[in-house]
C-alpha cells in the first residue's frame, strides 16, 4: 500500500501545478525515497484516470565510493603533493601512503614533482612547483553539486576511466493531471462479490476497470480429432442425402471379395506383394458362396453375361488370399452381392473407414488411409445420375466447379475422374474417383439385368489436409501427431466460410 | 496410370499441324479425351530434377510432353498409337485398317514350339515387319514401346517377354524350345564373347536394369531359348537377346516373337506392337504373318489382327448415358473411337467392328463408355436418381460418434493411431506372448511397424504421448476405434472388435480420473453401479497393469474390459517417465 502521505502530497502538488510534476524533484523536495513517490505513482494509476503518468528516463553522472572520498580529502596526486615537505620525501616512503602509488604516477605525469636519484639514503622526491589546482577534485565537486554539464565528454569518460565517477540511468515519472483528477480518492473494488450483491453495495462501489487486451485463461477442455470432425462432417452429408451406411467393420478381406468379385483381374498389379498386405494368420478364406464363386470364373476366365472376360486361368488359390482390404468397394461387393439375393430394392450406400497399401511411404501416402464411398443401385441409373449425385455431394462441401474426365478403372466402366476449380492454386484438382460397375461384377451376384450401380469414392486425409494446411499427412495421422494441432483446430464445420476445398 | 514422353514438336509435325497449338489447347484436348498432360519438361529440366544441375548442362532443351495414359489403352502408348488415337478423335483421320498378309514369295515364317517350354514358358506368338523404314526417331519409339509394354501388360515381362529381330541375319524355320542353363550358349546383346545361361545370370546379377527379371526363370530347371534354323541363339526370353540378330536403324525386315505365360496377353502384345509400327512398312498397316506350330502339332497364324463385330441399339447407349441422339449420331461418336460404326437397318441397331488395337474393349459398357467420351462428358446433362430412400446410420458407429462427443467433452483428447503395428507393441511391451494376442499377422511387412493389425489400443496412445512429451501435463487422451481379432467362426478368420481406451498421464498416476472416467462412460452408455444387472469392478491380474492396481470392468456379469495403473515396465518401454492410468473397454456389448 502507498504512503497516503505521500499519495497526499503528490495531487496537492500536482494540483498547484501548471503542467505536471517530476517524481525526481518531488522526491528530493519531500525529503523521500524515489521509491516511494513512484510507489504513489503506481497505486493512483490503479484507480482510474485521476493521473496520468509518463515515465522517463535520464542519465547522469554520479560519484563512485573513490570519487566521494577525492571529492573530500583531494586527489591522489593533490595529496602526494601536499605530503612532501621542502626537504624532500624518501620515495620508499611515499610509497607506504595508501594513495602513494597512483599519487606519485599522476603527479610525476603533472611534473609536481620530482626524484632526485642520486640522493644517497634511496631515491628522494622533491616539490617541482610551488602551487597546484586540483582539476580533479574540482571536477569532482562540480558533478557532486549537479553542475556535471559543466564538465566536457573527455574529462568524464577519463574519470570514468579512473572509477572516480559512473553513469546510471534514472527512471522517473512526468506526472500530469488525469481526466477524473481529483485530491481525494475513493478506493476501487477488483470484483463484484455476493456480499455486495446481497448488501446492495455495488451500488457505491467504483470498480477497477478490466484489461480488455489481455487473453482469457486457457481452458481444460477435451478435443476432437480433426481428421475424425472431417468424418463426421461427411458422414452427415451423405445422411443428409439419404445414404446408408455400410457395415466396414471388417479390416481384414479375402483376395475374393476384394478383386475378383469386382471383376480385378488375378494379375492385377493391385494384387501384388508389393502393393497389397498379404496375411500369414489367417492366412485363407475358405468359405464362398460356390455358385457365386463359379460364376465369378466363368467371367473372368470366359466371359458370358455379354462380355469377352479377361480369358486367362483363373485360380481360386489366389481368391482365397486374405489380405488387408485395399479399398472398401470390397464391403460395398458383399453389400451388393447380399442386395441381390433379395428382391430388388433401390438403395443408397456409403462408408468412411479404413483401408490398407502396402506402399512406398511419403509426405502424402501412409500405408493406411480412410476411403470415402458411395453407391447407389437403382433401376437405369445413367453417367448423368452419376454427375448429379457428385454435384450434389460436391455443392454440400461447398464446391459447386466441377468436371469429369474419362478414367480406367478395373471394375467401373465408364470411369470418371472428379476435378474441382481450386480457387486458391487456380487450377483444376482431382478430388475423386467415380464410375458405373461394371456388369462383369454385377450380373454374376445376380443383380437384375436393367440395374445400375453408380459409385465414387475419395479420400478422407486428403480434403483434410488441404482444408487444416498440413503438408505431412504423419501430423495429422498417426502417433506422431502434433497434440498442439488437434487442440487448436478449428470446428471443421463451414463456419467463417470455410468450405473443405477452397483456399 | 502409365505415362509417355515424347518431343511436342514430333506430336505436331505428325499431326499434321502447320499452326501452332498452344499447351492448353493439347492439355484440353487430352482431358476430353482421357488423358492427363502431367509435365511440358525437357530432357535438361528431367535430369537436372533427378541429379543436379551440372549433369544437365549440355542436354536438350527440345520441349516434351509426358502424359498419363489409361493403364488399359496399349494403343496409346507410343507417339504413334496417341497421334492416331486423337486425329480419328478430332474426325481428322479415318481409322487404319490393319491387315495381315502372306509373304509375297514363299512360306511364312515358321516358330516351333517344343514340349519343354511348358515347364516355364509354354505359348509364343509371332509376326514379321516386312520392308520397314526406321528413322533415329520410329526407331527410339519402337523400343520405347518395348519398353512400356514390358512394363505394363507384360507385368515387368513375367507374363510376356518380346522380341525383336533383324530378319535379314537369320533363317527359320526358328525353334522355341527349353533346356538347362548350362546347355545354353550364346552371345547376348551388346556382349563381346558368348555366355552360358548360368554365367549370365550372375553377369546380371548386378544389370540395374536386368537383375529384376532374373527371377522370373532363376529356379527353373530349363530355360526358355529360341534358336534359328543355324542354332544361333535369337533370345532367351524373358532376359535377353541375342546379338546376332539385333535391329538397328537399317534394318529392314522384323522378326517379332513373344514368349508368354498367358497366350491372350501375349496375342494383345503381338497385336499391339505391329498395329501400331506397320505404319512405316512399305505397305502401310499390313503385317506379315508368322506360323506357330506347338508340340501337338496344331499350327496357328499370327498375328490374329481380329475385328471383332458387336451390336447394339441407339437407345441403349443413349439410356446408359442419360442423352438423347440420333443413332447416326451415335454411330458417329463411336466411330471417332476407331469403333467403325454402322446402322444395319434393323430398329435403332448399330454394328460396331472393334479393331485390334482395343482389346479394351470387352463389353457393350466399354463402347458406351467411348460414346460418352466423343459425346463429351462435360456435355452431359446432370440428373438425380429419382428413387426414394431413407437413411439408417450403421448402429457400431452412430454408438462410436455419440460416445466420442461425450468423451471429449468430459475433458479427453481424441487420437487416431494405426491399425497395424509391430509384434513388440503389443506383446513384449506389454508382457504379453504374441502367440496369445490373437493377432492377425501379415506376410510381407516392408517394416517392422506393419507386422500385425493391433490387438489393442493402448500401444497407440502410449506412442503417441511418447510423440507429445513436450505437451503440458496432465495428458488425457481416449481413441474409439477398430482392433483385429483372430475368430474361426468368421469366413476370412478374423474379425474387427471396437473398442475405448482412455489414458491419463501425469506426475501422479490418477487413477481416479481413469476411474472417474469409467463412471462417466458407464453412466452414457445408461449402465448402473451394479453387481449383477449393471457394472462393478473387481482386481484383477495382468502384465500391462502394476501389481494391485488393476481391476476387471464387469458389465451384468460379463467382463468388458480393465482400467488400472500401468506397469512401470509397459511405461519404460513405451520411453515414458511418468506414472499413467489406462482404461480399455469392448463397447460392442452396449449396443
Amino acid at each position: 500500500m502507498a504512503d497516503t502521505g505521500v499519495v497526499e502530497a503528490l495531487l496537492l502538488g500536482l494540483e498547484k501545478a501548471e503542467d505536471g510534476v517530476d517524481s525526481l524533484e518531488l522526491s528530493s523536495s519531500l525529503g523521500v525515497e524515489h521509491q516511494v513517490v513512484v510507489g504513489a505513482v503506481k497505486s493512483l494509476q490503479s484507480v482510474g484516470e485521476v493521473i496520468s503518468a509518463e515515465q522517463r528516463s535520464s542519465k547522469h553522472w554520479q560519484l563512485t565510493e573513490e570519487g566521494v572520498e577525492i571529492s573530500e580529502l583531494g586527489s591522489h596526486e593533490a595529496r602526494v603533493f601536499e605530503c612532501i615537505p621542502v626537504e624532500g620525501l624518501l620515495q620508499s616512503e611515499l610509497m607506504k601512503l595508501p594513495f602513494g602509488k597512483i599519487g606519485f604516477t599522476k603527479a610525476m605525469s603533472n611534473k609536481w614533482i620530482r626524484v632526485d636519484k642520486t640522493s644517497e639514503g634511496g631515491p628522494l622526491i622533491f616539490r617541482s612547483v610551488q602551487t597546484i589546482v586540483d582539476q580533479v577534485r574540482e571536477k569532482l565537486l562540480n558533478v557532486l553539486n549537479g553542475k556535471d554539464a559543466e564538465l566536457e565528454e573527455k574529462e568524464k569518460s577519463e574519470l570514468k576511466k579512473r572509477r572516480l565517477l559512473s553513469e546510471v540511468t534514472v527512471k522517473s515519472y512526468w506526472i500530469t493531471k488525469g481526466s477524473s483528477f481529483s485530491t481525494t480518492i475513493t478506493k476501487q473494488e477488483t470484483e463484484l462479490t455476493p456480499e455486495m450483491i446481497v448488501s446492495g453495495n455495488w451500488k457505491d462501489n467504483k470498480f477497477k476497470p478490466y484489461n480488455f487486451e489481455a487473453m482469457g485463461v486457457p481452458l481444460d477442455c477435451g478435443h476432437l480429432h480433426p481428421l475424425m470432425k472431417v468424418r463426421t462432417q461427411f458422414r452427415q452429408i451423405f445422411l443428409e442425402m439419404g445414404f446408408t451406411e455400410m457395415p466396414t467393420n471388417n479390416f481384414i478381406e479375402s483376395s475374393f471379395w476384394n478383386f475378383d468379385s469386382l471383376f480385378q483381374p488375378q494379375q492385377h498389379p493391385a494384387r501384388d506383394q508389393h502393393d497389397t498386405f498379404f496375411l500369414s494368420d489367417p492366412a485363407l478364406t475358405l468359405d464362398f458362396p460356390q455358385d457365386y464363386l463359379q460364376r465369378v470364373k466363368k467371367v473372368h476366365t470366359e466371359g458370358g453375361f455379354g462380355s469377352q472376360g479377361y480369358k486367362y486361368e483363373w485360380k481360386v488359390e489366389e481368391a482365397q488370399k486374405n489380405i488387408l482390404r485395399t479399398h472398401t468397394t470390397a464391403v460395398s461387393a458383399r453389400m451388393l452381392y447380399k442386395l441381390a439375393q433379395q428382391k430388388f430394392t433401390p438403395v443408397k450406400y456409403f462408408s468412411i473407414d479404413r483401408v490398407f497399401r502396402n506402399e512406398t511411404l511419403d509426405a502424402t501416402h501412409l500405408a493406411e488411409f480412410h476411403q470415402i464411398e458411395g453407391v447407389v443401385a437403382d433401376y437405369d441409373l445413367t453417367l448423368g445420375d452419376l454427375m448429379g449425385v457428385l454435384h450434389q455431394f460436391f455443392t454440400k462441401l461447398g464446391i459447386t466447379k466441377l468436371r469429369f474426365k474419362p478414367a480406367y478403372n478395373p471394375y467401373t466402366e465408364p470411369s470418371m475422374e472428379v476435378f474441382s476449380y481450386h480457387e486458391g492454386l487456380e487450377k483444376w484438382v482431382e478430388v475423386g474417383n467415380s464410375g458405373v460397375f461394371r456388369p462383369e461384377m454385377l450380373l454374376p451376384m445376380g443383380l437384375p439385368e436393367d440395374v445400375s450401380v453408380i459409385a465414387w469414392g475419395l479420400s478422407l486425409e486428403r480434403p483434410t489436409m488441404i482444408k487444416y494446411g498440413i503438408n505431412n499427412i504423419r501430423e495429422l495421422v498417426g502417433h506422431k501427431v502434433n497434440l498442439q494441432m488437434v487442440y487448436d483446430g478449428p470446428i471443421s464445420s463451414d463456419g467463417r466460410g470455410l468450405p473443405l476445398f477452397t483456399a | 496410370y502409365v505415362w509417355i514422353l515424347f518431343e511436342r514438336d514430333l506430336y505436331l509435325i505428325n499431326s499434321k499441324y502447320y499452326k501452332i497449338m498452344s499447351d492448353e489447347e493439347f492439355d484440353e484436348l487430352c482431358f476430353q479425351f482421357g488423358l492427363e498432360l502431367d509435365e511440358i519438361t525437357s530432357e535438361k529440366e528431367l535430369i537436372s530434377k533427378e541429379q543436379n544441375d551440372s549433369k544437365a548442362a549440355g542436354a536438350s532443351d527440345v520441349i516434351l510432353y509426358k502424359i498419363d495414359v489409361p493403364a488399359n489403352r496399349y494403343d496409346l502408348l507410343c507417339l504413334e498409337g496417341l497421334v492416331r488415337g486423337l486425329q480419328v478423335f478430332k474426325n481428322k483421320l479415318e481409322a487404319p485398317r490393319y491387315v495381315r498378309v502372306s509373304p509375297v514369295s514363299g512360306q511364312p515364317q515358321k516358330l516351333i514350339i517344343t514340349k519343354e517350354t511348358a515347364a516355364v514358358r509354354p505359348y509364343a506368338v509371332a509376326a514379321v515387319l516386312r520392308d520397314i523404314t526406321f528413322t533415329q526417331e520410329r526407331y527410339d519409339s519402337f523400343i520405347e514401346l518395348q519398353e512400356k509394354l514390358h512394363q505394363n501388360i507384360c507385368r515387368k515381362r513375367s507374363i510376356v517377354a518380346i522380341g525383336t529381330h533383324d530378319l535379314d541375319t537369320t533363317s527359320g524355320p526358328f525353334t522355341y524350345t527349353a533346356k538347362p542353363p548350362s546347355e545354353i550358349c550364346f552371345q547376348p546383346l551388346n556382349q563381346t564373347k558368348e555366355f552360358t545361361a548360368t554365367e549370365l545370370m550372375s553377369l546380371y546379377r548386378t544389370d540395374s536394369h536386368l537383375k529384376h527379371y532374373l527371377h522370373i526363370i532363376e529356379d527353373k530347371p530349363v530355360y526358355p531359348v529360341i534358336y534359328d534354323s543355324n542354332g544361333i541363339v535369337l533370345s532367351m526370353p524373358p532376359i535377353i537377346n541375342g546379338d546376332h540378330t539385333k535391329i538397328s536403324l537399317k534394318t529392314k525386315n522384323v522378326f517379332i516373337e513373344c514368349t508368354a505365360t498367358d497366350l491372350t496377353k501375349a496375342k494383345v502384345v503381338l497385336d499391339t506392337l505391329v498395329t501400331m509400327f506397320s505404319q512405316y512398312c512399305s505397305q502401310p498397316f499390313t503385317v506379315e504373318e508368322a506360323e506357330v506350330v506347338y508340340p501337338d502339332g496344331k499350327t496357328c497364324l499370327y498375328p490374329e489382327l481380329p475385328y471383332r463385330k458387336e451390336k447394339l441399339s441407339g437407345e441403349f447407349v443413349n439410356r446408359k448415358i442419360g442423352i438423347n441422339e440420333s443413332t447416326e449420331t451415335v454411330a458417329q461418336l463411336l466411330t471417332r473411337m476407331c469403333l467403325l460404326s454402322k446402322l444395319t437397318g434393323v430398329g435403332d441397331q448399330i454394328e460396331v467392328e472393334i479393331p485390334p488395337t482395343r482389346s479394351d474393349i470387352i463389353h457393350a459398357c466399354d463402347i458406351v463408355e467411348d460414346a460418352a467420351i466423343a459425346y463429351g462428358f462435360n456435355n452431359i446433362t446432370r440428373t438425380t436418381p429419382r428413387s426414394y430412400t431413407v437413411a439408417t446410420q450403421f448402429p457400431l458407429n452412430k454408438l462410436t460418434e455419440l460416445l466420442r462427443q461425450d468423451v471429449a467433452a468430459a475433458g479427453f483428447t481424441e487420437v487416431l493411431t494405426f491399425a497395424l503395428c509391430s509384434k513388440e507393441d503389443v506383446g513384449d511391451k506389454l508382457g504379453k506372448k504374441i502367440s496369445e494376442t490373437g493377432a492377425a499377422h501379415i506376410s510381407n511387412p516392408k517394416t517392422a511397424e506393419f507386422q500385425v493389425a493391433r490387438t489393442t489400443l493402448l500401444p497407440g496412445l502410449l506412442k503417441t504421448i511418447a510423440a507429445n512429451k513436450k505437451m503440458p501435463l496432465p495428458l488425457k487422451l481416449f481413441e474409439i476405434s477398430d482392433v483385429v481379432l483372430k475368430d474361426k467362426s468368421k469366413d476370412v478368420g478374423a474379425r474387427n472388435s471396437r473398442r475405448f481406451c482412455a489414458v491419463y498421464y501425469n506426475k501422479s498416476p490418477g487413477f481416479e480420473v481413469i476411474h472417474g472416467l469409467m463412471d462417466r462412460t458407464m453412466q452414457l452408455l445408461g449402465v448402473k453401479p451394479l453387481r449383477g444387472e449393471g457394472y462393478h469392478i473387481q482386481a484383477a491380474e495382468d502384465s500391462i497393469f502394476f501389481p494391485g492396481r488393476c481391476a476387471e470392468i464387469f458389465v451384468d456379469g460379463k467382463s468388458v474390459g480393465r482400467l488400472g495403473v500401468l506397469h512401470p515396465n509397459v511405461v519404460t518401454r513405451f520411453e515414458l517417465t511418468m506414472p499413467c492410468s489406462a482404461l480399455e473397454m469392448d463397447i460392442e456389448p452396449f449396443l
